[in-house]
C-alpha cells in the first residue's frame, strides 16, 4: 500500500513502526499527528504563567530533560491548564491531573482534564447589519451543513455552528467537516461559511467579518430612528431633512419626534416603506449588503417624489446609513427633484461622528458544551455533587484558564469565549468530537466533601518538576486569575 | 527522528511507566522492596528491545492469519500467532489482534522470572497480564467506554481462578473495531488469548447494514492498517432498546461459544449503557455491578 500513498499522507519516524499518517489523523500511538502535512506531537501540556506579561514569547514545550533551559515555573504564579492534559484512557484512574496549590493560605485543588465533547458547538456573533440569510437557514462549510442562522442581536447576526446533530447525526462527511469547522473556529482560524439563500462570510474569532468579500469595519451605533435622536441637534439648522437608512428602522428627521421637538419644518418627503410611528419606517427595502444592511445601492430608490405642497427648491437633504459608511447629500431643483451635491463641511463632521460611534465590527466565538457524567466522574466519585458545587459557585470552572459561564439548570453546560483561551487549545478525535480543556478549582476541604479522588491529589510543584511536555504561556491579564480563592457559597462576578 | 523510550516511575513512586511508540505499559508489582526493584529492572530490560523485535516482522504480523502463514521468528510474534490461530479459519484476523496482550505477557514473564513477587500486573493500554502468588487477589474495575473512563462494575480474581489475562476491545478504543460495542472485556488464561478473543467478540456485537452506524475502510483512516479495506466503525447513532439487545445477543452468542470451547473464562459486553455478562463457570466468581451506574447519558 505505500506505493499509492495520497499526497497529504506523511510517514512518522518517531518510532520504528513508521506509521503512514493521513492529514488530520494520528499514528498508532495517538501522540503524533499529521497537521496540514506536518508531523506534530499533539500533546504539549500548557501552563499559564501569571508573572509573564502579554507578549512574552512562548517557551516551547520540551521532550527531553537535556533541552530544558533550567528555568522552573514558579508554583505560586502558575496555573496548570488542561490543554494537552489528555484523558485517562488507557490507564483507568481519575482525571489526568489533580493538583493542589496553596493560595493566600487556602489549600486549593484543581482537577485538570480534557473533555471529549460530542455535545458541543459554537455560537458566532457576527457584528454586521448586513443580512446574512433567513432565520433557520442552513450554514454550510465546504458544501456540508454545519449549522444554521438563529436570530439577529443588536448590531449583530447570530449563527449556531456544530452541535451533536451535525457532528454525529448526519453523514460521515458532514460530521468530519463540522468537526473541522468547529476546531478551526475555536483555535482562531478563519473559516468560510455560506448561508442558504444568503451571504458568504469569512470569519475568525476576534477578527472583522468579511461578508461577500467585503470586510466589515463598524457596528451601527443604533437603528436609523435612534441615530436621528442622537444627532438631531447637530443637524438642526445645517440641513433641512435627514434620512438614516437602516434595514430595521429607517429614520426621518423632519417627521421624527426629535425633529419636531427642535421645530424642524415639514419637508414633504415621502418614504417607500411601512410607517411604524412618525419618522420611523420598517422595510424600506429588502435586506442585503448595501446601505445600512439593505439591498440598496442608490438611496433615492426609497423615496417617492417630494410633495409639492410642503417641499421647496434648494431643500437640503442628507441621506446616511446607520454606520456612516454610506452617505449622500442632495438639494432639490426647481422641479423638486433631488440632485446630488458635495457634502458640506458642516455635515461632514456629523457623518464622521456616526462612524466614530460605531464600534469595530468583530466576529466572536463562544464555545458551548456539556460535561457528561463520565467526565464528572473523573473529578469525583459522585458526579451530581460536582454539578451542585459548580451551581453554587463553590467550584470554579475554567477552560484553559479562561472563565466559563455555567448555564443554569441541570448538568454542567458551559460557554467560554475562545478569544480568552491560549492558542490552539482545542483538539479533536475522529469520532468526530471536539477535545477541550476544562479545569475545576475548589478548596481542598470542599473537594474532599464532595467525594473527590483525594488519593490522587498531587502538589503542583511535583507536576512542574515533570519537565517533559510542558509549555508555559503568558496569562492574559483580561482574565481573572483562576486560583483566586472562592468563598464557599458565594457568587462569582 | 526516533524518540527515546520512556522508562520512569510514575509520580506515585509505586508504578513503573514504560513507553515507546505505540507501546505504553503501566506496571505495578508488590512484594519485598528489593524484589519489586529487581522485577522492574527486568521489565525495563525486556522492554527496550520489544518494539524493534515486532517491527522487524511487521508486514507478516499485519497479514491475515492462515494455516499456511510462515512461522515468525520473534518470541512475542509467535505468541501472537498462536493466540489468533483458533479464529483464523472462521474470521478475518491478523496476529496484530493479540499484540498488546502478548507484549504485556512477555514483560510480566520477564519480571516473574527475575524476582519473587506477591502480585504484579502489566497494563498495556487496557490489555492486562496478571501475576498472583499464593493467597493473593486482584479487584478489577471495568470501564464502559474506553474514551471516557468511568467504572461500571468490578470483579475479583483470586489465585485459584484460571484467569491471568484481561483485555478490552471496542470501537471507541485506540484500535479499530468491526463491531459497535462500546467495550467488550474478556477474561482468559493469558493476556494474548484475552486480547484476540476480545477482538472477535467486539466485532460480533454488530447490526450489519444499520443506517445509524458510520463505517469507513480502515485503510482510508490509517493507510497501513492491518485491516485494509475492511469497514471499521467510526460512529454509532442512537439505537433503540431492541436494536441494542439484538447486537448484544450476537456478541453474547459468540462469547458463549468461546467459553464452551474453553478459550475464554468470561466476558462483559457493553453497548450504549447496556451491559451483558458472560460469567465464568467456576462457582466463586461473580461480576459485581456498581450500583446505579449503568445508565449512560
Amino acid at each position: 500500500m505505500p506505493e499509492a500513498m495520497p499526497a497529504d499522507t506523511i510517514r512518522c519516524d518517531a518510532c520504528p513502526v513508521l506509521c503512514y499518517i493521513k492529514r488530520g489523523y494520528t499514528g498508532a500511538c495517538d501522540r503524533y499527528a499529521n497537521h496540514d502535512g506536518q508531523l506534530v506531537r499533539v500533546d504539549p501540556h500548557i501552563l499559564l504563567d501569571r508573572a509573564k506579561s502579554q507578549g512574552t514569547p512562548l517557551v516551547p514545550f520540551l521532550e527531553r530533560e537535556g533541552e530544558w533551559d533550567g528555568k522552573l515555573a514558579k508554583p505560586k504564579e502558575t496555573f496548570l491548564t488542561a490543554i494537552g492534559a489528555g484523558t485517562t484512557y488507557p490507564d483507568y484512574k481519575p482525571a489526568p491531573f489533580i493538583v493542589s496549590s496553596e493560595v493566600e493560605g487556602v489549600d486549593l485543588v484543581t482537577v485538570v482534564t480534557e473533555g471529549i465533547f460530542s455535545y458541543c458547538g459554537v455560537k458566532l456573533k457576527i457584528d454586521t447589519d448586513r443580512h446574512l440569510g433567513p432565520e433557520r437557514n442552513f450554514v454550510r462549510a465546504q458544501g456540508e451543513t454545519v449549522g444554521h442562522v438563529t436570530t439577529a442581536e443588536y448590531g449583530s447576526q447570530m449563527l449556531s455552528i456544530g452541535g451533536v446533530r451535525h457532528l454525529t447525526g448526519g453523514t460521515k462527511s458532514e460530521g468530519r467537516v463540522t468537526c473541522q469547522t468547529l476546531l478551526d473556529l475555536c483555535n482562531g482560524k478563519e473559516v468560510e461559511l455560506t448561508i442558504d439563500e444568503g451571504a458568504s462570510v469569512r470569519v475568525a474569532a476576534g477578527q472583522p467579518p468579511v461578508v461577500n468579500g467585503q470586510k466589515e469595519e463598524r457596528m451601527r451605533v443604533g437603528c436609523g430612528s435612534a441615530t436621528i435622536g442622537m444627532f438631531a441637534k447637530q443637524w438642526f439648522g445645517r440641513v433641512d431633512d435627514v434620512v438614516v437608512v437602516d434595514d430595521h428602522i429607517t429614520g426621518v428627521l423632519s417627521e421624527h419626534q426629535a425633529g419636531k421637538m427642535l421645530g424642524v419644518r415639514e419637508t414633504g418627503i415621502s418614504i417607500r416603506g411601512r410607517r411604524s410611528t412618525p419618522g420611523r419606517y420598517f422595510q424600506v427595502a429588502n435586506p442585503g449588503t448595501g446601505w445600512g444592511g439593505t439591498d440598496i445601492s442608490d438611496p433615492l430608490t426609497i423615496l417617492n417624489p417630494f410633495k409639492p405642497k410642503f417641499a421647496w427648491p434648494k431643500l437640503r437633504l442628507l441621506m446616511v446609513s446607520t454606520t456612516g459608511e454610506q452617505f449622500a447629500y442632495y438639494e432639490l431643483d426647481e422641479e423638486l427633484r433631488p440632485v446630488e451635491k458635495d457634502l458640506p463641511d458642516a455635515l461632514r463632521e456629523s457623518v464622521a461622528r456616526i462612524r466614530e460611534n460605531c464600534e469595530p465590527a468583530l466576529t466572536t466565538v463562544l464555545f458551548m458544551a456539556g460535561a457528561g457524567g463520565s467526565l464528572r466522574a473523573g473529578v469525583t466519585e459522585n458526579p451530581v455533587r460536582l454539578t451542585d458545587s459548580v451551581k453554587h459557585s463553590i467550584t470554579r470552572v475554567t477552560c484553559g484558564g479562561a472563565p466559563a459561564y455555567i448555564w443554569p439548570g441541570g448538568g454542567i453546560t458551559f460557554m467560554v469565549d475562545v478569544g480568552r483561551m491560549p492558542e490552539d487549545a482545542f483538539g479533536y478525535v475522529p469520532t468526530p468530537a471536539l477535545v477541550a480543556p476544562i479545569e475545576f478549582t475548589l478548596s481542598k476541604a470542599d473537594y474532599a466533601s464532595l467525594g473527590g479522588h483525594m488519593d490522587y491529589v498531587r502538589p503542583l510543584e511535583e507536576v512542574l518538576r515533570e519537565k517533559e511536555r510542558q509549555r508555559q504561556v503568558a496569562f492574559s491579564p483580561d482574565n481573572p486569575w483562576p486560583l483566586r480563592p472562592a468563598k464557599s457559597g458565594s457568587s462569582e462576578e | 527522528m526516533r524518540d527515546p523510550a520512556v522508562i520512569r516511575l510514575l509520580p506515585d513512586r509505586r508504578r513503573l511507566h514504560l513507553n515507546e511508540g505505540p507501546i505504553d505499559l503501566v506496571i505495578e508489582a508488590t512484594g519485598e522492596p528489593e524484589s519489586v526493584q529487581r522485577g522492574y529492572q527486568a521489565a525495563a530490560r525486556r522492554f527496550v528491545t520489544i518494539l524493534d523485535e515486532l517491527c522487524a516482522e511487521l508486514p507478516l504480523l499485519r497479514t491475515r492469519a492462515s494455516a499456511t502463514s510462515p512461522w515468525p521468528s520473534g518470541s512475542i510474534a509467535r505468541v501472537m500467532t498462536d493466540a489468533v490461530a483458533p479464529y483464523r479459519e472462521e474470521y478475518f484476523i491478523t496476529p496484530m489482534a493479540a499484540v498488546a496482550g502478548a507484549v504485556a505477557e512477555a514483560v510480566l514473564t520477564a519480571m516473574t522470572r527475575a524476582a519473587t513477587l506477591d502480585r504484579a500486573y502489566v497494563n498495556n493500554g487496557g490489555d492486562i497480564a496478571l501475576h498472583l502468588a499464593e493467597g493473593q487477589r486482584y479487584t478489577i474495575g471495568m470501564i464502559e467506554r474506553p474514551d471516557r473512563p468511568s467504572l461500571f462494575g468490578s470483579f475479583e480474581i483470586s489465585r485459584d481462578l484460571p484467569i491471568r489475562g484481561i483485555a478490552t476491545s471496542g470501537w471507541r478504543g485506540r484500535s479499530f473495531s468491526l463491531g459497535i460495542a462500546d467495550a467488550v472485556t474478556v477474561l482468559a488464561e493469558a493476556a494474548s488469548q484475552a486480547d484476540a478473543a476480545a477482538t472477535i467478540v467486539a466485532n460480533a456485537v454488530d447490526l450489519p447494514g444499520h443506517p445509524a452506524i458510520v463505517r469507513a475502510p480502515a485503510c482510508e483512516l490509517a493507510p497501513d492498517s492491518d485491516l485494509g479495506e475492511l469497514l471499521v466503525t467510526r460512529g454509532v447513532g442512537a439505537l433503540s432498546g431492541c436494536e441494542v439487545a439484538r447486537a448484544l445477543d450476537a456478541g453474547e452468542a459468540v462469547a458463549n461459544q468461546l467459553q464452551q470451547m474453553g478459550r475464554i473464562c468470561g466476558a462483559a459486553l457493553s453497548l450504549q449503557g447496556n451491559v451483558r455478562a458472560v460469567s465464568p463457570v467456576c462457582p466463586p466468581f461473580a461480576f459485581h455491578r456498581a450500583p446505579g451506574s449503568l445508565v449512560h447519558a
